[in-house]
């Protein structure tokens, strides 16, 4: 399976060159900008791991800067799943403004749907990442491959 | 504006007076010389501001319309009362401060209107109404009347919470930033048995799409109870979801007969999980405003379906104009609402859309004639309301979509996906690389509204699904006149 989270997980893979198009639109916003990365892609995570501080105050011609960190956090986590956020600070906003999937594991292994039956035909349901099933850290290994 | 001239037509039984009667002696006194005309009135900062478009009969002066109107949505009847004088009487009465002729519209006039913050209840859009459109829409004197704006000071607006949940929140629940979000109405709209219903909820969402609805129809028939379409549909809203991996909803339509019925439904919603419900405009203010309060307690996203507001909305001369519905409804608090999609089947011109939309979007919305804004309106940080566009819109579309409606929006393509000759996934998939497509090349710089097709075929190269959907509606347009549409031209005042 593909998980389609972010913002352009229905397009092919972007390039690093389409990434960087991306960052240069959320700099020219003003928005901080911050890479994080997870090997518990569950939906209703919303604490990925944060490589480093968010970059606050980068030019558009620094957009270099972030693809940098994006390559310095694939390099170390090759089997995790990365994203790339665009923040906006502006009153009103407050929240994020872009966030894209940048990197993946090559093998998805997906989600079990768990089930318990409760009364009168209801279900409980729950998502089960496979691949939780292993403890943190030692998750997606040779790219999540079983 | 003499007695004589102001009194002709508007005044049940009584010929014209020769001379101006006594402001307390009994019987009928034009409206404007009670004290509900003053065109000297500055309106305060906490006045609540109404524009009404009025068309008053032949031979009836526009102030004394104006002020009739001012009368009768505030304190005044038709005849002197002297238990006026038991009250600071000049406080409690509304004042037409502004008349003027709308250009290229004989008969026509915009009336200005104050009211003192003390007339309303606060926090209660049931008496909002009560006053404001209550009894005036039915007064003889008057060929035809429109409201077309509110100004709702900062202190009334912080008396009510707003959407349960706002475009902010809702995107971190749903953990979707930076585009449209995508929806589809289930098809046919009547007659599916629950367990059809469900199946085409789960392709749809496993497709691609993040949110199916009922529509505003589907409550509890016989062909279909709503417990069971329930169950069956977040069966698929789960299925979806462990597909994707991402987060999904069914807009589950908790509209009933009686509240106790619709808290019943809701409650059964958020037992089963789901995260959004959906109510329509039908059930009536007081209803809607409860099931707010229900839906923040609950942590449930609220969809709003303004089922029946083209009964009032669409006529230019006569009714209540969208974008005070759209005010009312971000007071009373939903997260959704539809207002329009400019380029669909359903009724909309793109600069009053775009006012609607502003409405229901900015913090702070300027008056803006062209839009159809009359006021200044600041919401004073009351969260803002996510609009819906439905009604006839495809994946080709999706350029014009994106540069009309902007980002903060859900798309409903319901015919644009469940007909995909494909199968519904497939256009769901369709939908979705369109949207994503068109947001990549925006923040690449390109001109995506000139070279939207050029986008989209590209996209469809990659992309079968996408491909077949802009083969099938490639020239599929609604283009007819709205019947709805601003009056540009600002007009010099009538006095």
């Amino acid at each position: 399976m593909r998980i389609t989270q972010g913002t352009f997980s229905f397009l092919p893979d972007l390039t690093d060159e389409q990434i960087v198009a991306q960052i240069r639109y959320a700099l020219d916003h003003g928005w901080a900008m911050s890479v994080e990365h997870t090997d518990d892609p569950h939906p209703r995570n919303p604490y990925w791991d944060m490589w480093g501080m968010p970059l606050f105050d980068l030019a558009v011609e620094e957009a270099d800067v972030v693809l940098r960190e994006v390559r310095a956090c694939r390099e170390a986590h090759p089997g995790d799943y990365l994203k790339v956020i665009a923040y906006d600070s502006s009153k009103g906003r407050q929240t994020t403004a872009l966030s894209f999937i940048v990197h993946r594991p090559k093998h998805e292994p997906g989600f079990r749907l768990d089930r318990i039956d409760s009364h009168d035909r209801v279900q409980r349901y729950g998502l089960h990442p496979y691949a939780a099933d292993a403890p943190v850290g030692s998750r997606y290994r040779n790219g999540g491959a079983p | 504006m003499s007695a004589a001239h102001t009194l002709a037509g508007m005044t049940p039984t009584t010929a014209a007076p020769t001379e101006k009667k006594d402001r307390w002696a009994s019987g009928v006194t034009p409206y404007a010389e009670m004290g509900y005309f003053d065109s000297d009135y500055e309106p305060k900062d906490t006045d609540i501001l109404a524009a009404f478009r009025i068309t008053p009969q032949p031979g009836v002066d526009a102030v004394e319309a104006a002020a009739a109107v001012a009368g009768e949505s505030s304190t005044a009847t038709w005849t002197v009362v002297w238990t006026d004088r038991l009250t600071a009487h000049e406080n409690y009465q509304a004042k037409a401060y502004d008349v003027s002729a709308v250009p290229g519209r004989e008969g026509e006039y915009i009336a200005k209107i104050a009211y003192d913050l003390d007339l309303f209840e606060e926090g209660s859009i049931a008496n909002l109404t009560s006053s404001i459109i209550g009894n005036v829409f039915g007064f003889k004197a008057l060929k035809a009347l429109r409201l077309e704006d509110m100004r709702i000071p900062p202190h009334y607006v912080k008396t009510f919470q707003g959407p349960p949940h706002g475009i902010v929140m809702e995107r971190e629940y749903l953990d979707k930033f930076g585009r449209p979000l995508l929806g589809a109405t289930v098809k046919p709209k009547l007659g599916l048995s629950a367990k059809n219903y469900g199946r085409v909820v789960y392709e749809a969402l496993r497709g691609g799409l993040d949110f199916t609805k009922d529509d505003e129809n589907i409550n509890s028939q016989p062909f279909m109870r709503w417990r069971d379409r329930f169950l069956y549909s977040i069966e698929g809203v789960n299925r979806a979801m462990a597909q994707t991996g991402e987060i999904k909803g069914h807009y589950m339509n908790v509209t009933a007969a009686t509240m106790e019925e619709m808290y019943e439904r809701a409650e059964f919603a958020s037992e089963l999980g789901s995260v959004i419900i959906m109510m329509d405009l039908t059930v009536g203010y007081t209803a809607m405003q409860s099931m707010s309060k229900w839906a923040r307690r609950n942590g449930m996203i609220l969809h709003l379906h303004r089922a029946g507001h083209g009964t009032y909305t669409r006529q230019k001369s006569h009714g209540v104009s969208f974008r005070v519905i759209a005010k009312w409804c971000r007071l009373l608090g939903v997260d959704h609402i539809h207002a329009g999609t400019v380029v669909g089947k359903l009724e909309g011109d793109p600069s009053m859309v775009k006012g609607y939309y502003d409405t229901l979007r900015l913090d702070h919305v300027p008056e803006n004639l062209e839009n159809g804004i009359f006021f200044d309106q600041d919401w004073a940080s009351l969260p803002a309301v996510m609009p819906v566009a439905s009604g006839g819109i495809h994946a080709g579309q999706m350029h014009q979509l994106l540069r009309y409606l902007g980002e903060d929006v859900v798309l409903q393509f319901g015919g644009g996906t469940i007909g995909h000759p494909m199968g519904i996934a497939a256009g769901a998939t369709a939908n979705r690389v369109a949207v994503e497509a068109m947001i990549q090349a925006r923040n690449e710089g390109r001109d995506y509204f000139q070279e939207g097709p050029d986008i989209l075929e590209k996209a469809a190269k990659g992309c079968p699904e996408l491909n077949a959907a802009l083969q099938v509606w490639k020239d599929v347009t609604f283009d007819f006149q709205s019947t709805d549409t601003p009056d540009y031209v600002v007009t010099p005042t009538l006095v």
